[in-house]
């Protein structure tokens, strides 16, 4: 893999693992408006599945620094792989003969 | 912006996992053909950066806060097919390891975001670089494009939550855009650096000013 692409994945997980621990706590934008109509309850308990990692905080670990920071960088790293399985996967495509 | 489980009715929830499944669809037919091997790992690792710059909220006022959203990103680099299919990427992976943003409201979670983000970041992109070509077009044409993308994602979830019956359409609809209109200028500012940054690098396989796809439309 070439040199750009290497630095810019570190950057990525430098992101992830040393800047997500300091996001904002604050709700975004939908989050902020559901609370203020008093939505948010229409989604209580209604989650269609059990994630491993819900709300990016690595389960059993005591620091959410540490949890927050564990989530970014499992996550970037399966994003990675995933993309470039797909893009892999897409391009082999176009060699079926016509 | 991800919408949880719960949030939307069925009706809305199968109608935009429809539209989704088509658009990736297409959006996989048109890859085909065009994704050089030297955009893969560009791929890869955008997507990658994606996923990290979205864990970090920044406060915008009134104690809220946004995230990038990264359509725009994508697509200036790597074109509207690309960005689709990286964007719905980073929402899968969000949903199902880490519970951000619903099973049910990922048809709509992708259609919003990976979609409708995409389209309008190439089109007002496409628009201002092409009525002003050259350095200047670049600067204000990537983040308008990225700032119009945010909106134009926030416009259609709230569409979809008011026809659900979860927000009352007209007081939704001020309150978001008032969110995402500000939201939008730090994307703008966030994809403004990032492009700057990949194009100073030399990444495989990235579009040049102007190009987002260009040759697909």
């Amino acid at each position: 893999m070439k040199k750009p692409v290497l630095i810019f994945l570190l950057v990525a997980l430098v992101v992830a693992a040393f800047l997500s621990p300091f996001a904002s706590p604050d709700p975004d934008g939908l989050d902020r408006v559901a609370r203020d109509l008093g939505a948010e309850e229409k989604s209580e308990g209604k989650e269609a599945i059990q994630s491993p990692v819900p709300d990016y905080k690595f389960p059993g670990i005591e620091s959410e620094a540490v949890a927050t920071s564990l989530a970014g960088v499992l996550g970037t790293v399966i994003t990675f792989g995933v993309a470039y399985g797909l893009g892999k996967f897409v391009s082999s495509r176009k060699k079926t003969a016509v | 912006m991800h919408i949880p489980d719960g949030f939307l009715d069925a009706r809305t929830a199968i109608a935009t996992y429809a539209l989704s499944a088509g658009a990736l669809g297409y959006s996989i037919k048109k890859t085909k053909g065009e994704l050089s091997d030297r955009q893969i790992p560009t791929m890869g690792v955008l997507a990658a950066f994606i996923f990290a710059a979205q864990m970090v909220n920044f406060p915008i006022f009134g104690g809220t806060s946004g995230h990038l959203l990264g359509a725009a990103l994508a697509t200036i680099l790597l074109g509207p097919w690309c960005s689709a299919l990286i964007i719905s990427t980073v929402l899968i992976i969000q949903c199902l390891f880490f519970q951000d943003g619903g099973l049910t409201a990922l048809g709509g979670n992708i259609f919003n975001m990976a979609i409708v983000g995409t389209l309008v970041a190439l089109g007002i992109y496409q628009l201002i670089t092409r009525l002003a070509p050259g350095g200047k077009g670049e600067v204000i044409g990537v983040f308008t494009a990225a700032w119009a993308s945010v909106v134009a994602s926030a416009f259609f979830a709230t569409m979809e939550l008011a026809l659900s019956g979860t927000f009352p359409f007209k007081i939704a609809l001020g309150a978001m855009l008032v969110w995402h209109v500000l939201i939008g200028i730090g994307e703008g500012l966030i994809t403004s650096v990032a492009v700057s940054f990949v194009r100073k690098m030399g990444f495989g396989g990235v579009h040049q000013q102007g190009k987002a796809g260009s040759e697909v439309l």
